[in-house]
């Protein structure tokens, strides 16, 4: 705790800034909303339909793949640190891990799950 | 509270707020620089009629932005709209305090304090997708989209170049990974990595939205991506964020690759001299790539991100594991 609590004031201090710009704005700009002004910005023409719009797909498959990478990191991590005690052992062992991973991501690869044509 | 170390939490408190202010002039100083800079590699002259060369010009902007209307579309999600500038500021600056300015000055010496800048630096991706989706506007939500699917698709090759780092050091503490390389045979990390560092810049420029991965912002076909729907202050606290994040990226890249605060003579008086020399390279090189390289198209952008530089880090991270284990 000892050394995450100057973090923490550091950020509270961040916060601080960006609320003391907020109330600064409110003070000296001036307010005048007008109907025209509060609908959504689409280059000056009306907006037409729903924002909400479909989107593609492959997004969802690219976070997917992401959280296969995000959680091999995170055994990864632990493992760079403890790196030189384990030697020969901890790096068979990660290799076969990572192959593993790899495998799944070139099968990915092969279906065009990041092909974006 | 012990009343006795009052005195002590007050100075503390005042050497925090007088780096907060330091960072933030070098924030505002750096988009004066950029467009200085950028406007000679252009045949301009740039910003040169605020004060003497412009100088105060940044002054002048922030000064126009807070007198700027605050407008709040109609159709936006109120509560989330309204406070996602400030989640992409917190988590975009607050990452400065685990950088080592100088061998015994770093706010907080974590010891997992490279983790926590790379969990501040994809939490601050929550303030762009949560500004886009509450806009309730199409170039904001596609913006968002954009901008999310680009973050975690380059986070990964950035963590893996550093992992790679963390693997020489055999520490997450950024001061123990700049003493690792003052043992290290070239001083700094950048020779035997400099595959690392080429993925880290290129990543790095990715994580902060800028040219030529500034596809959340195209502004060529989605106006100002993201935060098009904010205006005034609302505004200046994306761009905050941004620039900061370019500025702890650039720290980041110089403790992990270039030896931090070390140099090859100490300067008496001046302990910040080699750490700040080595951002302004870094930040420098930034602004440079953005008046240099076009856009990228998005296919060939993540394409760049999966298929090239994550398997490039990943073959560079058992290289290294394997030069460690011969030499």
């Amino acid at each position: 705790m000892g050394t995450l609590l100057p973090f923490l004031i550091f950020a509270a201090l961040v916060l601080g800034m960006g609320i003391s710009m907020l109330v600064g704005n409110r003070i000296l700009a001036l307010r005048k909303p007008s109907t025209e002004k509060l609908i959504p910005y689409e280059c000056g023409i009306d907006p037409s339909g729903d924002t909400k719009i479909p989107f593609r797909v492959k997004f969802y498959l690219i976070a997917l793949i992401f959280l296969i990478f995000d959680v091999e990191i995170v055994f990864l991590y632990p493992w760079a640190v403890v790196f030189e005690e384990l030697s020969w052992f901890g790096f068979v062992e990660i290799f076969i891990f990572v192959v593993l991973l790899l495998v799944a991501f070139v099968y990915a690869l092969l279906e065009g799950g990041l092909k974006w044509e | 509270m012990d009343l006795s170390l009052l005195p002590a939490f007050v100075i503390m408190l005042i050497i925090y707020l007088v780096l907060l202010l330091l960072a933030l002039l070098h924030v505002a100083y750096l988009t004066y620089v950029e467009r200085k800079i950028i406007a000679r590699m252009q045949q301009r002259l740039g910003p040169n009629r605020v004060g003497p060369r412009g100088l105060l010009q940044p002054i002048a902007d922030v000064l126009k932005l807070l007198h700027k209307e605050d407008i709040i579309p109609s159709a936006v999600d109120r509560p989330v709209f309204l406070i996602a500038p400030l989640i992409a500021l917190v988590c975009g600056a607050s990452g400065l305090a685990f950088i080592p300015l100088w061998d015994k000055f770093v706010l907080s010496n974590l010891n997992v304090g490279l983790l926590f800048i790379l969990a501040l630096s994809s939490l601050s991706a929550y303030g762009v997708i949560l500004s886009g989706w509450a806009s309730n506007s199409r170039y904001a939500f596609l913006g968002a989209l954009r901008a999310s699917a680009q973050v975690i698709s380059y986070e990964i090759a950035m963590s893996l170049a550093l992992l790679s780092v963390v693997l020489m050091a055999g520490s997450f503490n950024l001061q123990e990974i700049v003493r690792a390389q003052a043992e290290s045979p070239f001083k700094a990390f950048v020779f035997p990595q400099i595959i690392a560092f080429f993925i880290f810049m290129v990543s790095a420029i990715a994580e902060t939205n800028r040219v030529p991965f500034d596809l959340p912002e195209a502004e060529t076909e989605l106006v100002a991506g993201y935060f098009v729907e904010y205006s005034g202050i609302r505004f200046a606290l994306f761009y905050l964020a941004e620039y900061f994040g370019m500025v702890i990226m650039s720290g980041l890249a110089a403790t992990c690759f270039l030896g931090g605060y070390l140099g090859p003579f100490e300067i008496p008086g001046l302990p910040f001299f080699w750490f700040l020399l080595k951002l302004y390279l870094l930040l420098f090189f930034y602004i440079w790539v953005r008046a240099t390289l076009p856009r990228y198209r998005y296919d060939q952008l993540m394409g760049l991100g999966w298929k090239i530089l994550i398997p490039l880090s990943l073959a560079n991270l058992f290289l290294t594991a394997l030069f460690k284990l011969w030499l």
